[in-house]
């Protein structure tokens, strides 16, 4: 049984004070006054399992989260917790826990208290409750910290507080909204390992929003890739990576290398999409041979950018579009590489690198 | 440097006024502390003059006496009406009643206002926000002595009070304690909604949103989260409401016959015995600095 289930699950906000709010938000993010914020989705979270909701702002990732914890009511459709249908309960009857994007801790209770929330208000007896209170700050590194008041934690400490806040409480599901949007990132990169490693521990199903495409490739078992309120792919972090099912997914997911129609008849040999990962692409002489089982376009390097570890050149083709290569700095420096602009070169990749893709709805 | 001023040719005049402005400005920014200094001399001295001025001069006729036969003022500074003040029992009584006054309107006030300010702060659209702020603002915007002789009028016999209560055979406080209590409660309600509602307004939905998510139903919400985050700014317009009942004497002389503090004051102009009005003075003024200190305290002042 799934651990979540929405169906048809389907948002448009309604003409009061709140949902003009929420609207509005929505309409500044995506420049269109659509109050649809999600639009008929459908879809099954594995218990136990890291499932991350990618897409842009506005993409609906957010309000769908806050369908499941029950801040919002569905305007259609259902929302299913291991097979019980809670979708006009409120959040304080469903068995999930939430980690807001602003942490949302109570300024005016100690680290602890913040905690044990959770636990007081269920009445649970106050020598479990320092127990598990103790276990928690335990689990996310904060032991003695109990005293502190959230405004002298750093940002993130507050982080952990909030998730163990969350955790304390062992609900079935745990939503995290963006949680990790406000450090830089260096704290970032180390929470998500962390995150991982907590979820992995403990077995709860996570289900994690973010707009960030490498957090959700690097912890998510599963993921789904939300645009204009609606699913554009769900899978694995490298299917959907290898195999993105639309041209949206491939731009966000990644960079947008993408070959339309007559560009693709030129390069490819057929009409359609395709898109092609950047660091599939070789560069070479214009004059080098390409081999049967590839695929070759000769363009003009536009730009080139290091970045470190890679150097990112935009190239413009001959037949008129634009793709991104990145090279691994691996023997030749970044100044010999800065050197190349405008210089005449023949991409070369794979042919199973061309991954054919749905045009997405406008 | 006058002469030096007249030598100089008429069109370079506005320059050199404009360098020595330069100057100026170019040496007060050299002197922060003088800049300050020069900005906050007005309104210091104002304040000192004025108003801590007139409370040393208020202090000093504390202490004189009035000659009982003559009428005149001895400037010999004594504690004797100080000692008035504790063993008279009225003085004792008139406290006590302005200061249980002034709680029961606090009270009533925190009461009242909360739902208003929890409407307009977390429910009403921003248009009735809007609204509201200004209906709430109105009354503050007429004569304190037309609402007071108003109310004079609806809590009076045959006051408008009396004649709406009459089918149900109910007879409305009239023009006693009770009345006052609920004219002070209007007078003052719109200084204790403003601070209660920025003070809910500031508090984010997503800590009400983490109480729920927690188990925490409404009630659990609003004694663990809402309540303890709006009461210093409940604090707050209690100092509005508490300071306002305890000076107030013109409405208690409207209303009731009963004396509170400001009356007995006011008594004492006539008399005149200005000493005795000048220590009586000191009463309310020492509650409310005793107030002020406990409102600091609960942390008040970052309220408002």
């Amino acid at each position: 049984m799934p651990a979540v289930r929405l169906e048809g699950l389907t948002k448009i906000f309604a003409n009061d004070a709140v949902g003009r709010r929420v609207a509005r938000t929505i309409a500044a993010a995506t420049g269109a006054p659509s109050l649809t914020a999600v639009d008929h989705i459908d879809l099954d979270v594995r218990d136990g399992e890291f499932f991350s909701m990618l897409g842009p702002s506005g993409s609906g990732k957010t309000t769908t989260l806050r369908m499941i914890a029950g801040f919002e009511l569905p305007t259609e459709g259902r929302v299913l917790l291991h097979g019980v249908d809670v979708s006009t309960q409120p959040p304080f009857q469903r068995d999930v826990n939430t980690v807001f994007q602003d942490y949302a801790l109570f300024p005016h209770m100690s680290v602890s208290d913040n905690v044990a929330y959770g636990l007081v208000v269920r009445k649970v007896p106050k020598t479990e409750r320092v127990r598990r209170v103790g276990e928690a700050l335990d689990m996310v590194r904060l032991t003695g910290f109990d005293k502190r008041r959230p405004s002298q934690l750093s940002g993130g400490q507050r982080q952990r507080v909030a998730l163990a806040r969350a955790l304390v409480n062992r609900p079935r599901v745990l939503l995290l909204d963006e949680p990790l949007g406000a450090l830089d990132l260096k704290l970032r990169e180390e929470m998500q390992i962390e995150l991982k490693a907590i979820q992995q521990q403990v077995g709860i199903t996570f289900i994690y929003v973010t707009h960030d495409q490498e957090e959700a490739l690097t912890m998510s078992d599963r993921l789904a890739v939300f645009n204009r309120g609606r699913i554009e792919q769900v899978g694995a972090p490298a299917e959907v990576y290898e195999r993105p099912a639309t041209a949206f997914v491939a731009g966000f997911v990644g960079t947008s290398n993408l070959l339309r129609d007559d560009v693709a008849r030129a390069v490819v040999g057929q009409g359609g999409t395709f898109t092609v990962r950047p660091e599939k692409i070789r560069l070479a002489e214009p004059e080098d041979p390409v081999g049967s089982d590839e695929t070759s376009a000769l363009g003009r390097i536009r730009s080139v950018v290091y970045l470190g570890p890679d150097t990112r050149f935009v190239v413009t083709l001959d037949a008129g579009a634009e793709l991104v290569v990145t090279q691994q700095n691996l023997v030749t420096s970044s100044m010999d590489a800065l050197a190349l602009e405008g210089k005449a070169v023949r991409l070369i990749w794979k042919r199973t690198h061309n991954y054919r893709v749905a045009d997405s709805a406008a | 440097m006058t002469s030096g001023t007249r030598a100089t040719p008429p069109e370079l005049t506005p320059a050199l006024a404009g360098s020595a402005r330069r100057r100026l400005a170019a040496a007060l920014h050299r002197r922060p502390r003088l800049r300050l200094g020069l900005l906050l001399a007005g309104p210091a001295g104002w304040l000192v003059i004025a108003y801590l001025g007139s409370l040393a001069i208020l202090f000093l006729n504390a202490g004189w006496s009035r000659d009982p036969f003559t009428g005149l003022v001895h400037r010999d500074w004594t504690l004797a009406n100080f000692g008035q003040l504790v063993t008279n029992p009225l003085y004792r009584t008139v406290a006590l009643r302005t200061v249980g006054m002034a709680i029961a309107v606090t009270v009533t006030c925190a009461l009242l206002a909360f739902p208003i300010a929890y409407y307009m702060a977390r429910v009403a659209s921003p248009r009735v926000r809007g609204l509201l702020v200004v209906a709430v603002l109105m009354p503050l915007w007429s004569s304190y002595l037309i609402k007071a002789y108003s109310w004079r009028q609806i809590l009076s016999n045959d006051g408008v009070l009396n004649w709406a209560l009459s089918p149900l055979g109910i007879h409305g406080p009239g023009l006693n304690e009770v009345g006052l209590w609920l004219v002070l409660t209007y007078l003052w309600l719109p200084y204790m909604i403003l601070p209660v509602f920025a003070g809910l307004e500031r508090i984010p939905t997503s800590l009400l949103e983490a109480s729920a998510d927690l188990g925490g139903r409404g009630l659990m919400t609003f004694r663990r989260v809402i309540l303890p985050l709006v009461f210093p700014a409940l604090v707050a317009g209690s100092i509005f409401t508490f300071s306002l009942t305890l000076g107030d004497y013109i409405a208690p002389s409207l209303i009731t016959t009963t004396q509170f503090i400001g009356n007995v004051i006011l008594a004492n102009f006539g008399v005149p015995n200005l000493p005795l009005a000048a220590t009586l003075s000191l009463v309310p003024l020492v509650i409310v600095t005793i107030y002020l200190l406990i409102a600091r305290r609960l942390g008040a002042f970052e309220a408002l």
